[in-house]
């Protein structure tokens, strides 16, 4: 069958599985939204192409399939950028499709040219320029299979505007097994060490899972929870893979690292043996590399083999699918006795547990986080943007399923929150059991990509954005107040801007506490609401986020309050 | 210590600034890269000398694995190998001193390729200690060019 370029482009989402795409048009992009106008995918029209690539993150991360944004040449791709590079720290499946000049005008800087493979290879799990339009159906089948399987990322089709127009056969192979090519993603590794790690598993006195985002996107949450029920050994997270074990059950310890829980960081110092399970062993968690985890052998799980020794030395490995080792883990491998082990992490627990001094005057914003988590129970998706209330959030929400939490952990996106809440909340439609959507957000960060309000309005999803307004940059006054003399450089917003009435005039409900006691009103008021809504809350501007961990500090050197630093 | 990879990749536009993008990413320092054809239509082969730990060489190579291209990576600093590079040298070649610098390419083995009212070109192949040497023997009569390649490198006898 004969299609043109950008019909193919349309079939071939199709053919994936895919319903929803994200986008913004423009001149090379016409010919393929002409193909869209009648092909049946649902497109959401964001305000921002970088609304598009929040929103297919954020659809990728709550449904677990490919998220597919598209966009024009030039200015339209690179604003993109930014949501490539978000999903490639965080390993999100994405396929986006940026219309190019056409060939013959390529390189001669012509209206609208940006060279997109050569701005996003560095930031992209691989990259296509489509060149022939015979090529594009083997280009797209890769492109999506190179997104979803090993260690998932980003890819870039870029694709000319004369190659959409194009006609040529189309045959979208179902699959690329057969097809010998360089890339041969491997989900089941070497099993060399397996026998070494249940032999260390059985001779530690103090083990310790540390779990992160490649859980989550191994979908592996099943195989962690039977292994920690068989071993009982306690669980920390990474910020992204918090929602990975259910964090009320009382062998979660909480968040490791810069502002994690005692418990957990004791215990990550404390222990003879440290099983990494997808993670990258980021900055952000280690501390001082020389101090971190200074009694540890330590076991890496991992589907990307170039993470194991990258920044912390590993003793064994298992490289795959953690679903596979797990696996393997939970059918060969047991612990000691580790009760006593047990038993002290229960009393770092009790004996530090997150705290905060609330008050009845001004609105505390981990008074905000704990109320929301009081009446969502653990059962909403909670995208979060970046700053302070991201970490008290992952401090205070519990999650109890994974996929849960939404937040951009490895690049520290602001802005990330909205479109992705939305590009969530269109997974949940697909859903049978539709979970409430809720952003957690800040005066500093909704403002990053705020025109998605009108996007929300416009599509009536119900996603309910908290915007927690201390009238500045958070993070930035905490690390002033700490670390540079209070010298308050560029970190406060003087203009009083209404949130409330800014979300109405972008077609949301408006609402706004300042008050303690109204708080749980409009929480309410919010959560029975039908469409969106945005909530400001304003907070306290002096709160610090505790307890924190110095940057270049050990994860022993703990600060509690926020007057001793 | 210095490491030699000879690097498979399908022979594609943009893969060398992929490979050539990831070293300058993750601070890792090329000494040299070369890159040719092999026996194999599609496939070229990058040789590219890296310096570093076996911690850095262990991360370069899975590194690379990661691109999408790159079919096969060999160490081959790891196994007994014959490793070449090619220099072209113009030197200044007066009457009085063209017998002195036949004599020394004699002595090196190699080639006067081209000759010229006042200067020779040079070719001279061998490893990278050799051809320093011919480099420094030829400086007294005045080098007017120079241009070296990197490396190759081939595994001796089945292996590689």
């Amino acid at each position: 069958m004969q299609l043109s370029g950008a019909r193919m482009v349309v079939e071939a989402i199709k053919a994936e599985g895919i319903g929803i795409i994200f986008g913004y048009p423009g001149g090379q992009a016409l010919p393929l939204y002409d193909a869209i106008y009648d092909s049946g995918l649902r497109h959401i029209l964001t305000r921002h192409e970088q609304g598009a690539v929040h929103a297919a993150d954020g659809f990728a991360r709550r449904s677990g399939q490919v998220g597919v944004c598209v966009s024009t040449s030039g200015p339209g791709a690179t604003n993109l950028v930014t949501g490539i590079a978000t999903a490639n720290m965080d390993s999100i499946p994405l396929v986006c499709i940026t219309c190019q000049v056409t060939r013959p005008a390529i390189g001669k800087d012509s209206f609208q040219e940006a060279d997109m493979i050569g701005i996003t290879t560095p930031i992209t799990k691989h990259n296509f320029l489509v060149q022939d339009v015979q090529q594009l159906p083997l280009i797209l089948k890769k492109a999506f299979y190179i997104a979803r399987t090993g260690r998932p990322g980003p890819v870039v089709v870029d694709i000319p505007k004369d190659v959409l127009v194009e006609e040529g056969e189309w045959n979208y192979p179902t699959s690329l097994a057969d097809l010998k090519w360089s890339y041969q993603p491997q989900s089941e590794g070497d099993t060399t060490d397996l026998q070494a790690i249940c032999d260390a598993l059985g001779r530690s006195h103090s083990p310790v899972l540390f779990v992160g985002g490649g859980l989550v996107s191994s979908d592996a949450s099943e195989q962690l929870r039977q292994f920690v029920e068989k071993t009982g050994i306690p669980v920390c997270a990474s910020l992204m893979g918090l929602s990975a074990y259910p964090t009320d059950e009382p062998l979660h310890l909480g968040m490791l690292g810069m502002h994690g829980t005692y418990a957990a960081n004791m215990a990550v110092q404390h222990t003879d043996l440290l099983l990494g399970l997808g993670v990258r062993f980021d900055d952000r968690v280690t501390g001082t590399l020389q101090t971190f985890a200074p009694g540890a052998r330590v076991v890496h799980l991992d589907i990307d083999p170039a993470e194991f020794n990258k920044n912390v030395r590993v003793d064994w490995r298992l490289q795959g699918d953690l679903k596979w080792s797990l696996g393997l883990l939970n059918a060969q491998a047991s612990v000691g006795n580790i009760s006593d082990w047990q038993a002290s992490c229960r009393r770092w627990k009790e004996e530090k547990p997150l705290t905060y001094e609330n008050s009845a005057e001004i609105i505390k914003p981990e008074a905000v986080i704990e109320e929301l988590n009081r009446l969502t129970m653990g059962e909403a998706v909670i995208c979060t943007d970046v700053g302070q209330h991201q970490m008290w959030t992952a401090q205070y929400m519990s999650f109890k399923q994974p996929r849960s939490f939404l937040t951009s952990g490895g690049l520290g996106t602001m802005g990330y929150g909205l479109p992705a809440a939305l590009g969530a909340a269109l997974a949940e439609e697909q859903s049978q059991k539709p979970h409430e959507v809720w952003l957690i957000s800040s005066d500093g960060s909704i403002m990053m990509n705020c025109q998605e309000m009108a996007t929300l309005a416009e599509e009536q999803l119900p996603v309910k954005v908290l915007v927690l307004n201390n009238r500045g940059l958070g993070m930035v006054r905490q690390w002033q107040r700490m670390f540079y003399n209070e010298r308050m450089s560029a970190s406060k917003h003087e203009f009083k801007l209404s949130f409330a009435r800014l979300g109405e005039a972008m077609g949301c409900l408006g609402l706004t506490v300042e008050r303690p006691q109204d708080l749980t009103a409009a929480l309410e008021q919010a959560r029975a609401a039908a469409g969106p809504v945005v909530l400001e809350v304003l907070v306290d501007e002096a709160e610090n986020v505790m307890p924190m961990v110095a940057p270049g500090k050990s994860l022993s050197d703990m600060v509690f309050a926020g007057g001793d630093c | 210590m210095k490491h030699i990879l000879n690097v498979l990749v399908q022979d594609r536009s943009g893969v060398l600034v992929r490979v050539a993008g990831l070293f300058s990413r993750r601070g890792y320092n090329i000494n040299s890269l070369t890159v040719g054809s092999t026996e194999n239509p599609g496939v070229s082969c990058m040789t590219i000398v890296v310096e570093g730990d076996d911690r850095i060489i262990e991360q370069v190579t899975k590194q690379l694995h990661k691109v999408v291209e790159v079919l096969k990576i060999n160490d081959v600093t790891k196994e007994e190998y014959v490793g070449r590079e090619l220099l072209m040298l113009k030197v200044l070649a007066n009457k009085e001193d063209r017998v002195e610098i036949m004599h020394l390419c004699e002595i090196f083995r190699i080639k006067i390729v081209d000759i010229n009212k006042k200067s020779f070109i040079i070719e001279a192949t061998g490893t990278h200690s050799k051809l320093n040497a011919v480099e420094q023997a030829f400086r007294p009569f005045g080098i007017q060019k120079m241009s070296r390649t990197g490396i190759i490198a081939m595994v001796r006898g089945d292996k590689g």
